[in-house]
């Protein structure tokens, strides 16, 4: 333990999952050829004119009531006056003095000494709804190394920015809050949350101070972080070089610093664009809003049921272990995918845990495997279920419902008809097995005499005789009553 | 209400405007004028009224959430002074490292 306390803020942009930007009816599609999904408005002509795009706003108040904000349910737009070529009018529209949300909370996990979890709340300064910005190149790669390119199919994509207040005090707790944040937005079906294709980003602000000590240390923006490793990294190389700074009596100076994947360090970003006075107003082009209670009730209706609520569910209600609980919570998808299953099953008793390990396992193994959501799965949750249903009334065993399964997932059949096609029913004919067991006792006279002598393991081999000679499909609990029968006799 | 020569500098920065003596001088003049007007606005008695941002009685205008085409790249680039593989192309803004 150091010296200092680590003092972290985040803000996060979230591209929010629409079909077109936030101001005009350009696609939000960032990610295609350059400049192809552009108008005037988007690129800032004279003359042109906003008009917001309501599904946006709907997501925005998706977020802001899952976080327990304060809404500013009269809210209006504002203008971030500032020179940059990726940003086409000079002015960025944004949300200040009355952005959508205030306050409220995400609420993370973490480990307590005791290996127990501990919740906190870290707070939320603002939530507000904003425009992003177009995409600028520059650097070596460029043919003229003077200039920066400019694609502008990013500009008015709709933003969400989520502004906490400096409530975490770790590395770890930064981790924990922008995982939290990033399932919750996606569980909210609010942006896709593609770090790699900065549909989602983070900036840090990192301080620290004396133990103890009440007032924060001069603060540092970090910047360029397009991985959750990037800003765990970067975080750890800032909280270095400030300690050392510290350490040796040196001052930490109020910047914004750019973190450099390749060396692994932070470094001041140079930028000739110092002057930073915005000089907000409201935005003339853009009416108020004005947030009734039944449009706020309409976008309670569509919230579904947050991941940690559905976790406690999960443990509560079905009864699973709150490491399967977590893991089937994972995204909305592994979560539905799941409770379709339980679903198709009429709530047999076990099917919770049964099924749990079947998706957990199985599945998603073999979808893991093939680089596949399980959205991609072959096998449909019924089908799953199907295969359950038949290992929980003896007409397979485990052992064979693993091989149907593989087979399930490889053709995307039905697990009745790969069982029939197969011949893979299980044998719990009496009869049958008898007859089986009785030739499998005679072809293995040390085992049968070890067995009585005392070693129980050899039992073990006198099953796996029976299973042999049924292709594993005798039923295993019927096989080693006979055979103990048989044997005692 | 006298803004000072700094204050007129930092303001044609922000502005980026590049002025001469004499054009910062009558900048200057006319800005202190209009916070002039504004000093006087500010003996009205506004206590208890709303902040007006817009003066439209019109709230909620919204648009469907719909994609339609917009310019064609070649329309799009056609006014820029230079461009390269599609894109604008503008003096370098961020200093080599």
């Amino acid at each position: 333990m150091t010296k200092y306390e680590t003092v972290i803020g985040m803000e996060v942009h979230a591209e929010l999952l629409t079909e077109s930007k936030q101001f005009c009816g350009c696609a939000n599609e960032p990610m295609a050829a350059p400049n192809t999904h552009v108008c005037p408005v988007c690129l800032g002509f004279p003359g042109s004119l906003p008009v917001l795009n309501g599904k946006s706003v709907d997501l925005s108040l998706r977020t802001v009531l899952a976080f327990g904000s304060k809404i500013n349910t009269d809210c209006i737009f504002e203008r971030k006056n500032y020179f940059y070529p990726d940003l086409p009018k000079a002015y960025q529209i944004s949300q200040r003095l009355l952005p959508l949300g205030e306050g409220g909370f995400v609420e993370i996990e973490m480990p307590g000494e005791d290996g127990t979890t501990q919740l906190k709340r870290v707070g939320l300064h603002d939530v507000h709804m904003e425009e992003d910005t177009g995409k600028s190149q520059h650097g070596q790669e460029l043919s003229d190394a003077d200039s920066s390119l400019i694609d502008y199919n990013r500009s008015g994509v709709p933003l969400l920015e989520i502004v906490s207040s400096p409530d975490m005090r770790s590395v770890e707790e930064a981790e924990s809050y922008m995982n939290t944040l990033r399932q919750m937005l996606l569980y909210l079906e609010v942006s896709d949350c593609k770090m790699e294709q900065g549909r989602l980003r983070f900036e840090a602000s990192v301080s620290l101070r004396p133990h103890g000590q009440e007032e924060f240390g001069t603060r540092v923006e970090v910047k360029n972080l397009n991985s959750m490793k990037a800003v765990r990294d970067s975080l750890r190389a800032e909280i270095a070089r400030q300690t050392q700074l510290l350490d040796s009596g040196a001052t930490v100076t109020q910047q914004t610093m750019l973190w450099d994947e390749v060396s692994g360090t932070t470094q001041p970003m140079r930028s000739k664009e110092q002057a930073h006075d915005y000089r907000y107003f409201p935005e003339p082009d853009l009416v108020p809003l004005q947030i009734d209670e039944a449009w706020l009730a309409r976008v309670r209706d569509s919230m579904p049921e947050l991941p940690r609520v559905r976790r406690e569910r999960f443990q509560s209600a079905l009864g699973l272990s709150p490491y399967d609980a977590a893991l089937l919570t994972t995204t909305r998808d592994i979560a539905d995918y799941y409770e379709a299953t339980l679903q198709s099953l009429d709530k047999a008793d076990g099917a919770a845990k049964t099924v749990s390990n079947w998706v957990a396992n199985e599945l998603l193994g073999r979808l893991n495997a093939e680089n596949k959501t399980v959205v991609e799965s072959p096998v449909a949750p019924a089908q799953l279920g199907e295969l359950v249903k038949l290992i929980g009334d003896g007409t397979i065993s485990g052992k064979i419902a693993k091989e149907v399964f593989d087979a399930m997932f490889e053709s995307g059949r039905d697990a009745k008809s790969i069982i029939e096609e197969r011949g893979l029913t299980q044998m719990s004919d009496s009869g049958e097995l008898e007859a089986i067991c009785r030739r499998v006792i005679a072809a293995n006279p040390k085992a049968v005499e070890d067995y009585k002598g005392g070693k129980e393991k050899s039992f073990g081999a006198l099953v796996g005789g029976v299973m042999k000679e049924t292709k594993g499909r005798a039923n295993p609990a019927l096989v080693n009553e006979l055979l103990k029968k048989q044997l005692s006799q | 209400m006298r803004l000072t020569p700094p204050e007129v500098d930092h303001i044609a920065l922000l502005a980026r405007l590049d002025l001469s003596p004499a054009e910062r001088e009558r900048a200057g003049a006319e800005l202190s004028q209009i916070l002039d007007h504004f000093e006087q606005l500010k003996e009205l008695d506004t206590e208890g009224v709303e902040p007006t941002s817009h003066v439209l009685p019109v709230v909620n205008v919204l648009r469907h959430d719909e994609a339609r085409p917009g310019l064609s790249r070649e329309a799009a680039l056609s006014n820029a002074p230079e461009q390269a593989g599609g894109m604008f192309q503008v003096p370098r803004v961020v200093e080599a490292e």
